[in-house]
Protein backbone atom coordinates (compact mmCIF):
# COMPACT_ATOMS: atom_id res chain seq x y z
CA UNK A 1 0.00 0.00 0.00
CA UNK A 2 1.18 3.47 -0.84
CA UNK A 3 1.96 5.68 2.08
CA UNK A 4 0.34 9.02 1.41
CA UNK A 5 2.64 11.89 0.73
CA UNK A 6 3.07 14.08 3.77
CA UNK A 7 1.48 17.03 2.06
CA UNK A 8 -1.71 15.15 1.20
CA UNK A 9 -1.81 13.77 4.70
CA UNK A 10 -1.37 17.22 6.21
CA UNK A 11 -4.24 18.57 4.09
CA UNK A 12 -6.50 15.69 5.13
CA UNK A 13 -5.67 16.23 8.78
CA UNK A 14 -6.30 19.97 8.48
CA UNK A 15 -9.62 19.17 6.85
CA UNK A 16 -10.50 16.87 9.78
CA UNK A 17 -9.55 19.62 12.21
CA UNK A 18 -11.78 22.13 10.41
CA UNK A 19 -14.67 19.70 10.36
CA UNK A 20 -14.68 19.54 14.18
CA UNK A 21 -13.62 23.16 14.78
CA UNK A 22 -15.05 25.19 11.89
CA UNK A 23 -14.65 28.40 13.87
CA UNK A 24 -10.86 28.49 13.67
CA UNK A 25 -8.77 30.27 11.06
CA UNK A 26 -6.76 27.64 9.18
CA UNK A 27 -4.40 30.18 7.63
CA UNK A 28 -3.44 31.58 11.02
CA UNK A 29 -2.77 28.11 12.43
CA UNK A 30 0.70 27.56 13.90
CA UNK A 31 1.56 23.91 13.14
CA UNK A 32 3.93 23.65 16.12
CA UNK A 33 1.61 25.11 18.73
CA UNK A 34 -0.77 22.98 20.78
CA UNK A 35 -4.44 23.30 19.78
CA UNK A 36 -5.16 23.73 23.46
CA UNK A 37 -3.11 26.93 23.47
CA UNK A 38 -4.17 28.27 20.08
CA UNK A 39 -7.84 27.40 20.05
CA UNK A 40 -8.68 26.59 23.66
CA UNK A 41 -9.25 22.93 22.75
CA UNK A 42 -10.82 20.78 25.46
CA UNK A 43 -11.06 17.02 25.88
CA UNK A 44 -14.29 16.92 23.90
CA UNK A 45 -12.54 18.62 20.96
CA UNK A 46 -9.71 16.06 21.06
CA UNK A 47 -12.23 13.22 21.06
CA UNK A 48 -14.03 14.79 18.10
CA UNK A 49 -10.73 15.24 16.26
CA UNK A 50 -9.84 11.58 16.87
CA UNK A 51 -13.29 10.61 15.58
CA UNK A 52 -12.84 12.71 12.42
CA UNK A 53 -9.35 11.29 11.79
CA UNK A 54 -10.76 7.79 12.14
CA UNK A 55 -13.52 8.54 9.64
CA UNK A 56 -11.17 9.99 7.05
CA UNK A 57 -8.01 7.92 7.51
CA UNK A 58 -9.16 4.77 9.28
CA UNK A 59 -6.71 5.29 12.13
CA UNK A 60 -8.18 4.52 15.55
CA UNK A 61 -6.21 6.63 18.01
CA UNK A 62 -6.32 5.15 21.55
CA UNK A 63 -7.34 7.59 24.27
CA UNK A 64 -3.90 7.41 25.90
CA UNK A 65 -2.42 8.79 22.67
CA UNK A 66 -4.66 11.90 22.45
CA UNK A 67 -1.84 14.09 23.82
CA UNK A 68 0.19 13.18 20.72
CA UNK A 69 -2.53 14.81 18.59
CA UNK A 70 -1.82 18.08 20.40
CA UNK A 71 -0.61 20.12 17.42
CA UNK A 72 -0.90 19.87 13.63
CA UNK A 73 2.72 18.69 13.35
CA UNK A 74 2.08 16.18 16.13
CA UNK A 75 -0.96 14.83 14.29
CA UNK A 76 0.94 14.48 11.02
CA UNK A 77 3.80 12.63 12.75
CA UNK A 78 1.48 10.34 14.68
CA UNK A 79 -0.82 9.49 11.77
CA UNK A 80 2.08 9.00 9.29
CA UNK A 81 3.61 6.64 11.80
CA UNK A 82 0.38 4.72 12.31
CA UNK A 83 -0.22 4.42 8.55
CA UNK A 84 3.32 3.20 7.83
CA UNK A 85 3.08 0.62 10.62
CA UNK A 86 -0.15 -0.59 9.08
CA UNK A 87 1.28 -0.82 5.56
CA UNK A 88 4.47 -2.68 6.57
CA UNK A 89 3.47 -5.62 8.76
CA UNK B 1 -40.97 31.97 12.00
CA UNK B 2 -40.88 29.89 15.16
CA UNK B 3 -39.67 31.35 18.43
CA UNK B 4 -36.21 30.01 19.28
CA UNK B 5 -36.17 31.42 22.77
CA UNK B 6 -38.05 33.91 24.89
CA UNK B 7 -35.62 36.67 23.98
CA UNK B 8 -35.85 36.29 20.22
CA UNK B 9 -37.81 38.85 18.20
CA UNK B 10 -36.90 38.02 14.62
CA UNK B 11 -34.42 36.15 12.44
CA UNK B 12 -32.85 36.62 9.02
CA UNK B 13 -33.42 34.02 6.31
CA UNK B 14 -29.98 32.80 5.20
CA UNK B 15 -30.88 29.96 2.85
CA UNK B 16 -33.85 28.21 1.31
CA UNK B 17 -33.42 24.46 0.85
CA UNK B 18 -36.76 24.07 -0.95
CA UNK B 19 -38.58 25.88 -3.74
CA UNK B 20 -42.26 26.09 -4.71
CA UNK B 21 -43.47 22.72 -5.98
CA UNK B 22 -41.05 20.69 -3.82
CA UNK B 23 -42.50 17.84 -1.79
CA UNK B 24 -41.60 18.03 1.88
CA UNK B 25 -41.93 15.51 4.66
CA UNK B 26 -42.53 16.39 8.26
CA UNK B 27 -39.16 17.05 9.93
CA UNK B 28 -37.53 18.08 6.65
CA UNK B 29 -35.18 21.07 7.02
CA UNK B 30 -36.63 23.67 4.66
CA UNK B 31 -34.57 26.73 5.44
CA UNK B 32 -31.82 28.13 7.61
CA UNK B 33 -32.19 31.37 9.51
CA UNK B 34 -29.68 33.43 11.38
CA UNK B 35 -30.23 34.54 14.96
CA UNK B 36 -27.90 35.74 17.64
CA UNK B 37 -27.53 32.07 18.53
CA UNK B 38 -26.16 31.11 15.15
CA UNK B 39 -27.53 29.60 11.97
CA UNK B 40 -30.58 27.51 12.82
CA UNK B 41 -32.22 24.81 10.72
CA UNK B 42 -35.95 25.35 10.35
CA UNK B 43 -37.88 22.09 10.23
CA UNK B 44 -41.35 21.75 8.79
CA UNK B 45 -43.99 20.19 11.01
CA UNK B 46 -46.19 18.63 8.34
CA UNK B 47 -45.93 16.99 4.94
CA UNK B 48 -47.07 18.38 1.61
CA UNK B 49 -45.98 20.52 -1.31
CA UNK B 50 -44.32 23.93 -0.96
CA UNK B 51 -46.57 26.57 -2.44
CA UNK B 52 -44.88 29.87 -1.90
CA UNK B 53 -41.77 31.26 -0.23
CA UNK B 54 -42.94 34.42 1.50
CA UNK B 55 -39.52 35.63 2.64
CA UNK B 56 -36.38 36.05 0.56
CA UNK B 57 -32.82 35.32 1.63
CA UNK B 58 -31.67 38.34 3.64
CA UNK B 59 -35.18 39.23 4.85
CA UNK B 60 -35.68 39.71 8.55
CA UNK B 61 -38.86 37.92 9.65
CA UNK B 62 -40.47 38.55 13.05
CA UNK B 63 -41.45 35.63 15.29
CA UNK B 64 -44.85 34.45 14.13
CA UNK B 65 -44.32 36.02 10.70
CA UNK B 66 -44.86 34.02 7.51
CA UNK B 67 -41.84 32.19 6.08
CA UNK B 68 -43.57 30.06 3.47
CA UNK B 69 -46.81 28.28 2.81
CA UNK B 70 -47.42 24.72 1.71
CA UNK B 71 -50.36 22.56 0.76
CA UNK B 72 -50.84 19.74 3.23
CA UNK B 73 -50.77 16.13 2.07
CA UNK B 74 -54.51 15.60 1.40
CA UNK B 75 -55.01 18.96 -0.30
CA UNK B 76 -51.99 18.45 -2.50
CA UNK B 77 -53.72 15.57 -4.25
CA UNK B 78 -56.70 17.72 -5.17
CA UNK B 79 -56.10 20.15 -8.01
CA UNK B 80 -56.58 23.86 -7.35
CA UNK B 81 -56.84 23.38 -3.64
CA UNK B 82 -58.13 26.33 -1.71
CA UNK B 83 -55.31 28.73 -1.02
CA UNK B 84 -55.19 30.52 2.24
CA UNK B 85 -54.38 34.20 1.77
CA UNK B 86 -50.91 34.53 3.30
CA UNK B 87 -51.67 37.82 5.03
CA UNK B 88 -54.33 36.43 7.33
CA UNK B 89 -52.76 33.81 9.57
CA UNK B 90 -52.24 31.08 6.99
CA UNK B 91 -53.04 27.71 8.50
CA UNK B 92 -50.17 26.02 6.69
CA UNK B 93 -47.34 28.39 7.48
CA UNK B 94 -44.03 26.58 7.49
CA UNK B 95 -42.92 25.47 10.94
CA UNK B 96 -46.09 26.57 12.69
CA UNK B 97 -44.69 25.44 15.98
CA UNK B 98 -46.68 26.23 19.08
CA UNK B 99 -44.73 27.63 22.01
CA UNK B 100 -42.72 24.81 23.59
CA UNK B 101 -44.93 22.94 26.00
CA UNK B 102 -44.10 20.28 28.53
CA UNK B 103 -45.46 17.46 26.41
CA UNK B 104 -44.84 18.00 22.73
CA UNK B 105 -47.61 16.35 20.78
CA UNK B 106 -45.83 16.14 17.46
CA UNK B 107 -43.51 13.13 17.17
CA UNK B 108 -40.85 15.17 15.40
CA UNK B 109 -40.35 17.17 18.55
CA UNK B 110 -39.74 14.23 20.84
CA UNK B 111 -36.17 13.20 21.36
CA UNK B 112 -36.93 9.56 20.68
CA UNK B 113 -38.13 10.33 17.19
CA UNK B 114 -34.80 11.72 16.18
CA UNK B 115 -32.14 9.06 15.59
CA UNK B 116 -29.15 9.51 17.86
CA UNK B 117 -26.50 11.73 16.38
CA UNK B 118 -28.40 12.09 13.14
CA UNK B 119 -27.43 15.30 11.44
CA UNK B 120 -30.19 17.46 10.05
CA UNK B 121 -31.19 16.37 6.59
CA UNK B 122 -28.79 18.12 4.29
CA UNK B 123 -30.01 18.73 0.79
CA UNK B 124 -26.93 20.73 0.03
CA UNK B 125 -24.53 18.57 1.99
CA UNK B 126 -21.83 18.79 -0.66
CA UNK B 127 -22.03 22.55 -0.70
CA UNK B 128 -22.02 22.85 3.09
CA UNK B 129 -18.95 20.70 3.40
CA UNK B 130 -17.00 23.21 1.42
CA UNK B 131 -18.06 26.31 3.33
CA UNK B 132 -18.08 26.28 7.09
CA UNK B 133 -21.29 27.70 8.57
CA UNK B 134 -19.24 30.21 10.54
CA UNK B 135 -17.68 31.37 7.26
CA UNK B 136 -21.09 31.56 5.61
CA UNK B 137 -22.34 33.69 8.47
CA UNK B 138 -19.33 36.01 8.36
CA UNK B 139 -19.68 36.39 4.60
CA UNK B 140 -23.28 37.52 5.06
CA UNK B 141 -22.21 39.97 7.73
CA UNK B 142 -19.50 41.45 5.55
CA UNK B 143 -21.63 41.41 2.42
CA UNK B 144 -19.13 39.12 0.67
CA UNK B 145 -20.30 36.86 -2.16
CA UNK B 146 -19.09 33.35 -1.29
CA UNK B 147 -18.55 32.65 -4.98
CA UNK B 148 -15.67 35.13 -4.84
CA UNK B 149 -13.96 33.39 -1.94
CA UNK B 150 -11.53 30.51 -2.33
CA UNK B 151 -10.23 28.15 0.35
CA UNK B 152 -6.68 28.45 1.69
CA UNK B 153 -5.77 25.34 -0.32
CA UNK B 154 -7.66 23.38 -2.95
CA UNK B 155 -9.90 20.72 -1.44
CA UNK B 156 -10.25 22.48 1.90
CA UNK B 157 -13.39 24.07 3.26
CA UNK B 158 -13.72 27.84 3.06
CA UNK B 159 -13.23 29.13 6.58
CA UNK B 160 -13.99 32.34 8.36
CA UNK B 161 -10.37 33.46 7.84
CA UNK B 162 -10.71 33.07 4.05
CA UNK B 163 -13.85 35.19 4.11
CA UNK B 164 -12.23 37.91 6.20
CA UNK B 165 -9.21 38.03 3.91
CA UNK B 166 -11.47 38.21 0.87
CA UNK B 167 -13.30 41.11 2.51
CA UNK B 168 -10.00 42.90 3.14
CA UNK B 169 -8.95 42.36 -0.46
CA UNK B 170 -12.29 43.63 -1.72
CA UNK B 171 -12.07 46.71 0.48
CA UNK B 172 -8.50 47.32 -0.64
CA UNK B 173 -9.29 46.95 -4.32
CA UNK B 174 -12.16 49.39 -4.39
CA UNK B 175 -10.90 51.59 -1.59
CA UNK B 176 -14.33 51.17 -0.04
CA UNK B 177 -15.62 49.67 3.15
CA UNK B 178 -17.27 46.26 2.90
CA UNK B 179 -20.98 46.51 2.17
CA UNK B 180 -23.13 47.19 5.18
CA UNK B 181 -24.70 44.08 6.68
CA UNK B 182 -28.42 43.65 6.09
CA UNK B 183 -30.54 45.37 8.70
CA UNK B 184 -31.58 43.07 11.49
CA UNK B 185 -32.47 43.07 15.12
CA UNK B 186 -30.17 40.23 16.12
CA UNK B 187 -26.85 39.11 14.64
CA UNK B 188 -23.96 37.02 15.88
CA UNK B 189 -22.19 40.04 17.33
CA UNK B 190 -25.31 40.56 19.41
CA UNK B 191 -24.83 37.28 21.25
CA UNK B 192 -23.31 39.13 24.20
CA UNK B 193 -26.39 41.35 24.17
CA UNK B 194 -28.71 38.34 24.22
CA UNK B 195 -26.81 36.81 27.13
CA UNK B 196 -26.87 40.17 28.92
CA UNK B 197 -30.62 40.44 28.50
CA UNK B 198 -31.39 36.89 29.67
CA UNK B 199 -29.00 37.01 32.61
CA UNK B 200 -30.15 40.48 33.75
CA UNK B 201 -33.69 39.19 33.72
CA UNK B 202 -32.56 36.15 35.70
CA UNK B 203 -30.88 38.22 38.40
CA UNK B 204 -33.73 40.74 38.46
CA UNK B 205 -36.66 38.34 38.59
CA UNK B 206 -35.56 34.97 39.94
CA UNK B 207 -35.01 34.55 43.68
CA UNK B 208 -32.12 32.08 43.49
CA UNK B 209 -30.95 29.79 46.24
CA UNK B 210 -27.71 27.86 45.99
CA UNK B 211 -26.53 24.51 47.34
CA UNK B 212 -23.26 22.71 46.68
CA UNK B 213 -21.49 19.47 47.48
CA UNK B 214 -18.27 17.61 46.65
CA UNK B 215 -18.63 14.35 44.75
CA UNK B 216 -16.02 11.61 44.63
CA UNK B 217 -15.33 10.86 40.97
CA UNK B 218 -12.90 7.91 41.27
CA UNK B 219 -15.44 5.37 39.97
CA UNK B 220 -16.82 7.56 37.19
CA UNK B 221 -13.35 8.50 35.93
CA UNK B 222 -12.17 4.88 36.05
CA UNK B 223 -15.33 3.69 34.32
CA UNK B 224 -14.78 6.12 31.43
CA UNK B 225 -11.09 5.27 31.16
CA UNK B 226 -11.75 1.52 31.08
CA UNK B 227 -14.64 1.89 28.63
CA UNK B 228 -12.54 4.04 26.30
CA UNK B 229 -9.64 1.59 26.33
CA UNK B 230 -12.03 -1.16 25.24
CA UNK B 231 -13.99 0.74 22.59
CA UNK B 232 -13.13 2.21 19.19
CA UNK B 233 -13.01 5.98 18.90
CA UNK B 234 -16.54 6.13 17.52
CA UNK B 235 -17.96 4.64 20.73
CA UNK B 236 -15.92 6.44 23.36
CA UNK B 237 -17.39 8.29 26.31
CA UNK B 238 -16.69 11.61 27.99
CA UNK B 239 -17.28 12.29 31.68
CA UNK B 240 -19.59 15.12 30.60
CA UNK B 241 -22.11 12.61 29.24
CA UNK B 242 -22.19 10.79 32.61
CA UNK B 243 -22.91 14.08 34.37
CA UNK B 244 -25.79 14.89 32.02
CA UNK B 245 -27.28 11.41 32.42
CA UNK B 246 -26.97 11.56 36.23
CA UNK B 247 -28.72 14.96 36.28
CA UNK B 248 -31.50 13.66 34.01
CA UNK B 249 -32.10 10.56 36.14
CA UNK B 250 -32.05 12.53 39.40
CA UNK B 251 -34.64 14.93 37.91
CA UNK B 252 -37.14 12.09 37.59
CA UNK B 253 -37.56 12.39 41.35
CA UNK B 254 -37.25 16.19 41.50
CA UNK B 255 -39.97 17.50 39.17
CA UNK B 256 -39.92 20.97 40.76
CA UNK B 257 -36.48 21.57 39.26
CA UNK B 258 -37.52 20.65 35.71
CA UNK B 259 -39.74 23.01 33.75
CA UNK B 260 -40.56 26.67 33.31
CA UNK B 261 -41.77 29.66 35.30
CA UNK B 262 -44.29 31.41 33.10
CA UNK B 263 -47.01 33.97 33.80
CA UNK B 264 -46.53 33.82 37.54
CA UNK B 265 -46.69 30.07 37.92
CA UNK B 266 -44.56 26.95 37.57
CA UNK B 267 -45.16 24.65 34.62
CA UNK B 268 -43.45 21.32 35.30
CA UNK B 269 -42.20 19.44 32.24
CA UNK B 270 -42.84 15.75 31.69
CA UNK B 271 -39.94 15.61 29.25
CA UNK B 272 -36.42 15.97 30.67
CA UNK B 273 -34.45 17.96 28.12
CA UNK B 274 -31.04 18.87 29.46
CA UNK B 275 -29.46 22.00 28.00
CA UNK B 276 -25.69 21.76 27.93
CA UNK B 277 -23.89 25.10 28.18
CA UNK B 278 -21.35 25.12 25.36
CA UNK B 279 -18.60 27.72 25.16
CA UNK B 280 -17.98 29.14 21.71
CA UNK B 281 -14.47 29.90 20.56
CA UNK B 282 -15.37 33.29 19.14
CA UNK B 283 -17.10 34.33 22.37
CA UNK B 284 -20.42 33.68 24.00
CA UNK B 285 -22.14 30.41 24.73
CA UNK B 286 -25.15 28.35 23.73
CA UNK B 287 -27.04 25.66 25.61
CA UNK B 288 -28.51 23.20 23.10
CA UNK B 289 -30.89 20.63 24.58
CA UNK B 290 -30.35 16.89 24.77
CA UNK B 291 -33.94 15.74 24.58
CA UNK B 292 -35.27 12.99 26.84
CA UNK B 293 -31.76 12.61 28.28
CA UNK B 294 -33.07 10.38 31.09
CA UNK B 295 -34.21 7.77 28.56
CA UNK B 296 -31.13 7.65 26.35
CA UNK B 297 -28.67 4.80 26.83
CA UNK B 298 -25.33 6.38 27.75
CA UNK B 299 -23.55 5.65 24.42
CA UNK B 300 -26.44 7.23 22.45
CA UNK B 301 -26.54 10.23 24.75
CA UNK B 302 -22.79 10.61 24.31
CA UNK B 303 -23.04 10.66 20.50
CA UNK B 304 -25.82 13.25 20.63
CA UNK B 305 -23.82 15.30 23.12
CA UNK B 306 -20.80 15.27 20.82
CA UNK B 307 -22.99 16.14 17.85
CA UNK B 308 -24.70 19.16 19.45
CA UNK B 309 -21.44 20.53 20.84
CA UNK B 310 -19.87 20.39 17.37
CA UNK B 311 -22.89 21.95 15.74
CA UNK B 312 -23.20 24.66 18.40
CA UNK B 313 -19.59 25.57 17.69
CA UNK B 314 -20.16 25.62 13.95
CA UNK B 315 -23.24 27.78 14.63
CA UNK B 316 -25.62 25.24 13.19
CA UNK B 317 -28.30 24.00 15.53
CA UNK B 318 -31.89 22.97 15.02
CA UNK B 319 -34.74 25.05 16.32
CA UNK B 320 -35.97 22.44 18.80
CA UNK B 321 -32.51 22.12 20.30
CA UNK B 322 -32.50 25.80 21.17
CA UNK B 323 -36.01 26.10 22.52
CA UNK B 324 -36.58 22.84 24.36
CA UNK B 325 -34.23 22.76 27.37
CA UNK B 326 -36.09 22.23 30.65
CA UNK B 327 -32.95 22.63 32.80
CA UNK B 328 -29.32 23.53 32.05
CA UNK B 329 -26.01 21.93 33.00
CA UNK B 330 -22.88 24.08 33.04
CA UNK B 331 -19.70 22.05 33.29
CA UNK B 332 -16.22 23.55 33.45
CA UNK B 333 -14.50 20.48 31.96
CA UNK B 334 -10.96 19.62 32.94
CA UNK B 335 -8.26 22.10 33.76
CA UNK B 336 -10.72 24.71 34.98
CA UNK B 337 -11.75 26.16 38.32
CA UNK B 338 -13.06 23.92 41.09
CA UNK B 339 -16.48 25.45 41.46
CA UNK B 340 -18.96 27.30 39.29
CA UNK B 341 -22.01 29.19 40.59
CA UNK B 342 -24.21 29.50 37.51
CA UNK B 343 -27.43 31.50 37.34
CA UNK B 344 -30.71 30.25 35.95
CA UNK B 345 -31.59 30.71 32.30
CA UNK B 346 -35.19 31.98 32.29
CA UNK B 347 -37.83 30.66 31.97
CA UNK B 348 -36.13 27.56 33.43
CA UNK B 349 -36.11 27.11 37.20
CA UNK B 350 -32.76 25.43 37.88
CA UNK B 351 -29.20 25.09 36.62
CA UNK B 352 -26.56 22.58 37.72
CA UNK B 353 -22.87 23.50 37.77
CA UNK B 354 -19.96 21.06 37.75
CA UNK B 355 -16.40 22.16 38.47
CA UNK B 356 -13.29 20.48 37.10
CA UNK B 357 -12.39 17.03 38.38
CA UNK B 358 -9.37 17.54 40.66
CA UNK B 359 -7.22 15.35 42.94
CA UNK B 360 -7.74 16.32 46.60
CA UNK B 361 -7.34 14.74 50.04
CA UNK B 362 -10.44 12.66 50.72
CA UNK B 363 -11.53 10.54 53.65
CA UNK B 364 -11.97 6.91 52.63
CA UNK B 365 -12.66 4.35 55.36
CA UNK B 366 -11.49 6.67 58.13
CA UNK B 367 -8.16 7.53 56.49
CA UNK B 368 -7.16 10.44 54.30
CA UNK B 369 -6.07 9.52 50.79
CA UNK B 370 -5.82 11.34 47.46
CA UNK B 371 -8.96 10.99 45.33
CA UNK B 372 -10.55 12.46 42.20
CA UNK B 373 -13.33 14.80 43.31
CA UNK B 374 -15.61 17.37 41.72
CA UNK B 375 -17.90 20.03 43.14
CA UNK B 376 -21.54 20.11 42.08
CA UNK B 377 -23.68 23.19 42.62
CA UNK B 378 -27.36 23.80 42.11
CA UNK B 379 -28.92 27.21 41.60
CA UNK B 380 -32.67 26.96 41.75
CA UNK B 381 -35.76 29.17 41.80
CA UNK B 382 -37.03 29.63 45.37
CA UNK B 383 -40.53 30.34 44.06
CA UNK B 384 -40.70 26.68 43.06
CA UNK B 385 -38.44 24.66 45.36
CA UNK B 386 -36.51 24.90 48.63
CA UNK B 387 -32.91 24.30 49.62
CA UNK B 388 -33.71 20.99 51.25
CA UNK B 389 -35.10 19.65 47.97
CA UNK B 390 -32.10 20.99 46.10
CA UNK B 391 -29.80 19.30 48.57
CA UNK B 392 -31.55 15.94 48.11
CA UNK B 393 -31.24 16.36 44.36
CA UNK B 394 -27.46 16.88 44.53
CA UNK B 395 -27.08 13.86 46.78
CA UNK B 396 -29.04 11.78 44.27
CA UNK B 397 -26.60 12.88 41.53
CA UNK B 398 -23.74 11.88 43.82
CA UNK B 399 -25.22 8.40 44.38
CA UNK B 400 -25.78 7.89 40.65
CA UNK B 401 -22.18 8.80 39.86
CA UNK B 402 -20.90 6.20 42.33
CA UNK B 403 -22.36 3.46 40.10
CA UNK B 404 -21.48 4.70 36.64
CA UNK B 405 -22.08 1.32 35.00
CA UNK B 406 -25.79 1.70 35.82
CA UNK B 407 -26.15 5.07 34.10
Amino acid sequence: MNVQSEETLRATILDSLLSVAPDIDAAALDPHLEFREQFDFDSMDYLSLATALHARLGVDVPEVDYPKLGSLDGCVRYIADALSRRSSP
Amino acid sequence: MPSLGADMESAVVTQWLVKPGDRVERGHVVATVETAKGIIDIEIFGSGVIEKLAAAVGDSVPVGGLLASYRAEAEAAAPAAARAPPATAPPEAAAPRPSPGPTPASPIMSGAARPPGAPPSRDSAAERRLVSPAARKRAAELGIDLASVGPARAGLAITIGDVERAAERAAGATGAQPAAPPSRTAGPSDMRGVIAQAMSRSKREIPHYYVGTTIEMTHAVRFVRTWNAEHPVTERLHVGALLIKAVALALEKAPELNGFWRDGRFEPSAAINVGTATRLRRGGLLAPALEAANRQPLPNLMRRFQDVVERARSAHLRQTELADATITVSSLGEGGAETIYPIIHPPQVAIVGFGSVVTRPWVIGGAVAPASVMTATLSADHRVSDGHRGSQFLLAIDRLLQEPEKL
